[in-house]
């Protein structure tokens, strides 16, 4: 195997967490994190340079360089935002400094699932990608070992292993479906080969193929009714993780229901995947929009709306055709830049306010105005206001689809409104009126919080004509 | 001969449902982890017979893999983790024997007319494998929900992924990358459980989790 581009997102995270389970101290190896994690991003910004080639297991298409890229430059950020987070909790002794080693190692390891999931060729081997990135963010929730952490560990454990064993029996019986047309062995699950065959599979073992992978990747996309677990996982776990499950694992996710969307759609006979897709799609929205409203715990609200955004990304593939498409791609990358600053923002809070209760905290645009502010605009952003990015691919999520189904879209128009006034609700108590809690200044890092808001900010206002084309070829290729 | 391959691995799966349902009402965990034993070393039979019908050595580390791991390793590290525990002698059970049991046969019954009817073009020894698995598995699924004590809920889970080996070793000719790969992540699993047992036995001194259901939801 020659090495390029390709090899080189696997193999940086593959190395760089060998190296950090075997250095010592934090200072070093936070700094080592944050290279390997900028190593790995522009070996990822190169594939659109150089393509390599696809082999039997890993492949590189327009659909999986968005992926990457957004994957590797978040987790980029999200480790300079993990440097300084990481320091303030080992001052005020939350986290020991043994388990910051493992921490570091496991942040590599997941990056490298996720890496993998995305380039996999291979069905099975995209399956064990994702099963390996859910198991260290598994670890890396329950890691300040309290009650609460262990809680949403285990129920996240479960919950995801539960959902992993579905999608390997969905897995499974895709070959078995590709298996009388294509031949025994290995290019009965390689994607390349199935997708030009798929015409041929036989169509009823294909439906419920894609019921069992809908149910088990769903739940790790964090669809309702089977989100239990996102919540307490993103409340409990270090908010650096937070970021990484918001931002990047639920887009791992669905980058695999929508490989196994495409397969489906190319066979004439099986069902149409779409309704499915946009049926909890719009549960998902809804449900969460309305959970919004009883949150005491600031990351818990934040899940939620992490829930109600894959619902409505879910929903606009679901819709599927180039526009609906496009939409909703544009939607997940705002939604991950979005959410993630957001985290960053909340994770400051937390720390200078000791406590993640919303009614402990109050009037932080007075006693820390710049996280204050941050969280307002990132608050304004995710609640879709304009000219911000998610205004733009909501607008476009709802207008590509008012003419096809106008009930459907009122009712996501409904949920998206709802979730509006919950979040602007609890953002007041928070950021305005009297300061409430400690207010000493925080040590922060802003700038990946701030460089994530300026490209949301950004593509509200202008798209460079190159991405747009890139997001459309993608779309066009998803069906 | 035909005819005798097919039998006979027709009986090994049926078997493997067999003691699904024989988990499904032990409610002594010593007792659970027996059946389990058994379960596991029923589907290494399982995975032999496959390995030998079908003619792929391969499919024989996979059953080494089921046999040594799942019905020896494993049953007495949990063995030893209820005796350090103390909770050797706790009953438990959520749902009633009954309506488990009643549970149980609706979901097999689900599983049959379900994969039965998709496959209907399959070679029926394949048909059968699958149908026998989804039954494990939605049984294996039962089980995790209807059990309150984090020991018997990773059982259920163990299970869960026989039925899942048991379907990877029927789909004949499937790759070796993905059976090592189920059985490597089982040990990942195993592993991880490991750990989280004995982090919850230090922090609440019982792996009951019920225990756990107290801090459940918002923090007030």
């Amino acid at each position: 195997m020659t090495f390029d581009a390709l090899t080189g997102v696997l193999l940086i995270p593959a190395v760089a967490a060998a190296l950090l389970a075997a250095l010592p101290g934090y200072r070093l190896t936070s700094r080592l994190n944050v290279l390997a994690a900028l190593l790995t991003f522009l070996t990822s910004v190169s594939l659109f340079l150089v393509e390599p080639k696809s082999g039997n297991y890993l492949l590189v298409d327009d659909l999986n360089k968005v992926f990457i890229v957004l994957t590797t430059f978040v987790a980029f950020t999200t480790s300079v935002f993990s440097a300084s987070y990481i320091e303030h909790e080992i001052e005020i002794g939350r986290l020991k400094l043994t388990y910051v080693r493992f921490y570091h190692s496991m942040y590599q390891m997941m990056m490298f699932g996720m890496n993998l999931a995305l380039v996999a060729n291979n069905i099975g081997l995209m399956w064990v990608a994702i099963e390996m990135a859910t198991l260290t963010t598994v670890l890396m929730v329950g890691i300040y070992r309290t009650h609460e952490a262990l809680e949403a560990a285990w129920k996240y454990f479960i919950l995801g292993s539960v959902g992993i064993a579905l999608a390997l029996f969905g897995t499974i019986l895709v070959y078995m479906a590709a298996r009388p047309v294509i031949g025994e062995g290995l290019y009965a699950m390689v994607w390349t080969v199935l997708v030009t065959k798929a015409a041929q599979f036989d169509p009823a073992l294909l439906n419920v193929a894609f019921v069992f992978l809908l149910l088990g990747y769903g739940t790790k996309v964090g669809l309702a009714p089977l989100h239990a677990w996102l919540p307490d996982a993103h409340a409990e776990g270090p908010t650096p993780i937070s970021a990484v499950l918001s931002g990047l694992l639920l887009n791992v996710a669905l980058y695999a229901l929508l490989r196994f969307k495409m397969l489906l759609a190319l066979n004439p006979v099986a069902l149409a995947p779409g309704p499915l897709m946009v049926t909890m799609g719009l549960v998902s929205c809804v449900f969460a929009a309305f959970m919004l409203y009883r949150r005491r715990d600031i990351k818990r609200m934040f899940a939620y709306s992490s829930i109600e955004h894959m619902g409505i990304i879910v929903f606009a593939f679901g819709m599927g055709g180039p526009l609906a498409n496009f939409a909703g791609l544009l939607h997940m990358t705002m939604h991950s830049l979005t959410k993630s600053a957001i985290f960053f923002a909340v994770g400051h809070i937390a720390q200078v306010k000791g406590t993640q209760k919303i009614a402990d905290m109050g009037g932080l645009t007075v006693s820390n105005p710049v996280l204050g502010w941050g969280l307002v605009l990132g608050v304004v952003a995710i609640a879709g206001l304009p000219p911000l990015g998610i205004f733009m691919s909501e607008f476009l999520v709802v207008s590509s689809t008012f003419a096809r189904e106008p009930w459907l879209v009122i009712i996501l128009v409904f949920g998206i409104l709802v979730a509006l006034g919950g979040l602007f609700l609890r953002l007041n108590t928070i950021v305005f009126g009297e300061p409430r809690g400690p207010t000493a200044p925080a040590q922060a890092s802003y700038v990946p919080m701030f460089a994530h808001l300026a490209i949301v900010f950004m593509a509200g206002i202008y798209m460079p004509p190159a991405l747009v084309t890139g997001f459309q070829n993608v779309a066009k290729l998803l069906g | 001969m035909r005819g005798l391959y097919f039998d006979v691995a027709h009986m090994l799966a049926g078997s493997l449902v067999l003691v699904s349902f024989m988990q499904l009402y032990q409610d002594r965990l010593y007792a659970l982890l027996n059946t389990f034993a058994l379960h596991a070393f029923i589907l290494a039979a399982s995975v032999a017979w496959q390995a030998f019908i079908q003619d792929a050595p391969h499919l024989y580390l996979t059953a080494m893999i089921a046999l040594v791991f799942k019905a020896i390793i494993i049953p007495v590290a949990l063995h030893r983790i209820i005796v350090k525990l103390g909770i050797h002698r706790e009953i438990e059970t959520v749902v009633g024997v009954g309506p488990a049991m009643l549970l149980g046969m609706g979901l097999v019954a689900l599983s049959m007319v379900v994969m039965l009817r998709v496959t209907a073009e399959a070679d029926p020894l394949a048909r059968e494998d699958l149908a026998f698995a989804l039954s494990v598995v939605l049984l294996g699924l039962l089980m995790m929900v209807t059990r309150r004590n984090a020991v018997s809920q990773v059982v259920g889970f163990m299970s869960l992924e026989n039925g899942l080996v048991l379907a990877a070793t029927g789909a004949k000719g499937m790759p070796l990358v993905v059976e090592i790969s189920v059985a490597f992540s089982v040990l990942i699993a195993f592993i991880v459980i490991g750990i989280f047992l004995f982090r919850i036995r230090e922090r609440f001194d019982s792996v009951d989790v019920q225990a756990l259901d107290r801090f459940r939801g918002e923090r007030r």
